[in-house]
């Protein structure tokens, strides 16, 4: 301000002052935003390969196992969770070591970041300057964070994809791919001892998505039928009030947490299907595919419905007139002349529909069995895929049994799937829209 | 002329069977809706039903002497002298009192009626009111389960299938003939974290661990969801990797959740060794589930603000920047809220991702922050589902309303936004 005064006032800027300011501050700022980063993510294996370095040659050959049992033990002692009596001298002064590394580590940081941040704000301030075109640099390095931040979805893709193909390859050392796609028995306990009864480990994962398939199918009988003709009721039929009433209490089904549909599923619905079958005389079990399948699909119902209600109202009015001019009756003209106008963004709908009936989760948790078997009978227990994933991957594991990375392996199978049901929904969908917009 | 008069007959000969199956289709249309709308009415009432009890519990009313002696109180004033202070017996001793019992086995069948939390109630009770001490007074004290399970049951006439002898069936009765039961609001049920004990279980714990998680996925998702938004919508040029992007959060948004779970764990846990089970990592995989959501309803938001608003501004010697932050972010703000609110609703009520990255542990403790270690309202719902005790199923049912309280009240905001602050042009 000063300076733009000696040369006559704000005008002269070749940015308002907020501008220079903003720089300034993004200047102090960055830099060390980064360096702090950075630091963050390195200490950690830093001040680890210190204190490794602090103990004797015979400790630094352990294995890498051991090594880290022993760093624990450290840890523990520096932090005062241990107490320090009858610990090897060795132990404790690697913890005194590990306390003053720590110490420094935070003073450093504190140092180097504090004083990167004023240097910045020294460089920043210093540039100022009345022909300084300061708006066109903070407006840089906007549209870089703007940029950053869309692309966090592909990173998130890519994310996705590494970590459970990563996973996955690692599974696929122990187990071939062969079995783990055609095999038919699914049963991933390991032998704890050699001589163990029944833990050979299976990891065939057939029968898991055959159950997957059965409970989804289930869902998509119920679901489809009913959301299709609700969307059609409320799209052609319906008053205006009655269908201002009646979408948004339909919707709410899709609103209502998964778990909750669980809850419902696995206490009173099924209970409910096993009186009704044994009444009748059949075996039916108190985990059911069908008990699963039906409240799945109750929960389906509002995606096909508001996804087949937003193609059935795109359908242009003048198709229907013509038909109806024609003599048509109003359901002739849906069914001759709406929906197959309509169709692919129906079968887009149902596509997603159905890849969301796959990939649920709790309902299925909750409501289905454990035991992976390979039956077509809706009335018996069956296990899905993210059954699975939950059971594997629920209370504490290592990363390295082929336990935990099958579970991996069945989500990479899972996201694939599901991947491919809505890339084509959604091509299938967008393709449609560019007929009649 | 023939060949007319045949047409018209033809077509009234299947007129009265076109009308019957036009009839029919309609009927399909209202059947599929009634069926929808019978699903939510069964669910809600189902859920109401099982539910409206676990807000209150069953309390009985003892007199118990509270001489400091016998509780081990030396001097009152002493910091610790209440914790070590043997409540626990003084009730005991006022219970055989009460029904008159003095059998070994029978007194074990008596202690079981009571809470083991009840002394806890009192201990608090008696500290905050030294006053009471050294002489005898009457406290509701919170009754066990099953004693809760049973007398909700005697009202409602459905037969009683707990675990309580017949011996302890009698003494209820002669506790409850002589007013000595009452059901009372359940402030246990709000105000404390999980616990083994049904009657000591309360949501609060798992409600500040979703308020936290929540909050996390707020605080990231919100701002990094608009600024994508508004790179694709204002800046973005036309080219294969703007495309990429486009494909790429559609279809993240139809991506199972469990597998943001896989990537939490993977990415967070293993890699980055985050500790497990708190509430900033439940935030991030959340974040990462809902940006799609909120990137595209903010995207919708943006589109919907009128170009000559941006020619007027770009016109005026706005720069791009200003345009966009001075006029078109304000002007899309409810839209964008709205969105935001939406997304903030799903993730509240979402559950297998929060399972992956070890958000089920069992934790008493209400946490204090995001990096507690705490459970989501969801996850409480499908641990307390999972427990054999018949009571936690009320248990469950009350806080699956209070989760559906919350998803109606942010639900009920963002309509309320839309209505109130959204323009049309």
């Amino acid at each position: 301000m000063l300076q733009s005064q000696s040369i006559g006032g704000a005008s002269s800027l070749a940015s308002l002052p907020f501008y220079y300011g903003m720089l300034t501050a993004l200047w102090c700022a960055l830099p060390a935003l980064v360096v702090l980063g950075v630091w963050q993510l390195f200490d950690a294996n830093l001040i680890e390969w210190f204190v490794i370095a602090k103990l004797s040659a015979d400790a630094q050959a352990l294995p890498a196992d051991e090594l880290g049992l022993l760093l624990n033990t450290v840890s523990n002692i520096a932090q005062g969770h241990l107490s320090s009596d009858g610990q090897p001298a060795e132990l404790l002064a690697a913890a005194e070591s590990l306390t003053a590394i720590q110490t420094t580590n935070r003073l450093a940081a504190t140092g180097v970041v504090l004083s990167l941040g004023i240097l910045g704000l020294m460089f920043g301030w210093s540039k100022v300057a009345p022909q300084l075109r300061a708006r066109q640099k903070v407006e840089t390095v906007f549209s870089w964070f703007l940029l950053a931040c869309s692309c966090l979805a592909i990173l998130t893709t890519v994310g996705i994809v590494l970590s459970v193909l990563f996973e996955s390859l690692q599974f696929f050392r122990s187990v071939s791919p062969f079995e783990f796609l055609f095999g038919t028995q699914w049963s991933p306990q390991m032998a704890m001892r050699a001589d163990q009864v029944g833990s050979s480990g299976a990891f065939g994962s057939v029968p898991l998505f055959a159950g997957t398939m059965l409970i989804s199918l289930i869902a998509m009988v119920v679901a489809v039928p009913v959301g299709l003709m609700a969307a059609i009721y409320l799209a052609e039929y319906a008053h205006r009030q009655v269908r201002a009433v009646v979408k948004p209490l339909l919707e709410i089904l899709a609103g209502i947490p998964t778990v909750v549909y669980g809850f419902f599923a696995a206490l009173t619905v099924a209970p409910v299907i096993r009186d009704l079958g044994l009444s009748f005389g059949l075996a039916t079990s108190s985990e059911s595919a069908l008990a699963a399948g039906l409240v799945m699909g109750v929960m389906i119902i509002p995606f096909v419905s508001s996804l087949a209600d937003d193609v059935i109202s795109a359908v242009p009015q003048s198709l229907r007139d013509g038909s109806l001019a024609l003599g048509a009756t109003q359901s002739e003209t849906i069914k001759q002349v709406v929906l197959p106008a309509a169709l692919p963004g129906v079968v887009g709908g149902v596509l997603l529909a159905a890849s969301r009936a796959i990939g649920e989760t709790m309902i299925v948790v909750m409501a289905a069995g454990l035991a992976a078997k390979l039956t077509a009978n809706p009335l018996e227990s069956v296990t899905t895929v993210t059954v699975q994933i939950v059971t594997l991957l629920v209370g504490d594991q290592e990363f390295d049994s082929p336990k935990t990375l099958a579970a991996f392996a069945l989500g990479l199978m899972l996201f694939v799937t599901t991947l491919a049901l809505n890339f084509v929904a959604l091509h299938v969908v967008k393709k449609y829209r560019e007929q009649y917009d | 002329m023939t060949s007319a008069e045949s047409t018209i007959e033809k077509v009234n000969k299947n007129l009265a069977r076109r009308y019957r199956a036009e009839q029919r289709f309609r009927l399909y249309g209202i059947l599929s809706v009634l069926f929808g709308l019978s699903c939510l009415v069964v669910l809600f009432t189902d859920i109401i039903g099982k539910g409206y009890k676990g807000f209150v519990s069953t309390e009985i009313y003892l007199t118990v002497d509270l001489s400091s002696d016998d509780l081990g109180i030396s001097d009152p004033e002493v910091e610790n002298a209440f914790m070590q202070a043997d409540f626990e017996g003084a009730i005991k001793r006022a219970l055989y009192a009460r029904l008159d019992v003095t059998d070994r086995r029978a007194k074990r069948a008596l202690n079981a009626l009571i809470s083991s939390g009840a002394s806890y109630a009192l201990r608090d009770q008696v500290k905050r009111q030294p006053e009471l001490l050294d002489s005898s007074h009457g406290f509701w004290l919170l009754a066990d389960d099953d004693v809760d399970t049973w007398y909700k049951s005697v009202d409602s006439k459905s037969p009683f299938t707990g675990r309580l002898s017949d011996e302890q069936l009698t003494w209820l009765q002669t506790l409850d003939f002589s007013g000595e039961l009452r059901t009372a609001l359940n402030t246990t049920f709000f105000t404390s974290g999980d616990s083994r004990e049904p009657e000591m279980a309360g949501i609060m714990g798992a409600a500040l661990g979703s308020f936290f998680t929540v909050l996390v996925t707020l605080l990231l998702s919100f701002p990094i969801g608009v600024a994508a938004a508004v790179y694709l919508e204002e800046y973005a040029p036309k080219n294969r990797w703007t495309d990429l992007i486009e494909v790429n959060i559609n279809n993240l948004a139809a991506v199972p959740s469990i597998i943001f779970g896989l990537l939490g764990l993977a990415i967070f846990i293993n890699f980055f060794e985050m500790p497990r089970s708190i509430p900033l990592v439940g935030g991030l995989v959340l974040t990462l589930m809902t940006l799609p959501t909120i990137i595209i309803s903010s995207r919708a938001a943006i589109k919907a603000v009128p170009p000559s608003i941006r020619e007027a501004a770009l016109g005026l010697g706005a720069s791009k920047m200003q345009m966009v932050m001075h006029h078109v972010l304000p002007l899309a703000m409810p839209g964008m809220l709205t969105g935001a609110i939406i997304g903030m609703a799903q993730a509240l009520g979402e559950t297998a991702p929060l399972l992956m990255i070890g958000m089920v542990a069992f934790v008493v403790d209400l946490p204090g922050g995001v990096m507690d270690a705490a459970t989501a309202l969801p996850v409480q719902i499908f641990l307390w589902a999972d427990s054999p005790e018949r009571a936690f199923v009320e248990k469950t049912s009350a806080a699956i309303m209070v989760l559906l309280g919350f998803l109606f009240l942010m639900n009920a905001l963002a309509v309320w936004l839309r209505r109130r602050l959204e323009r049309r042009w």
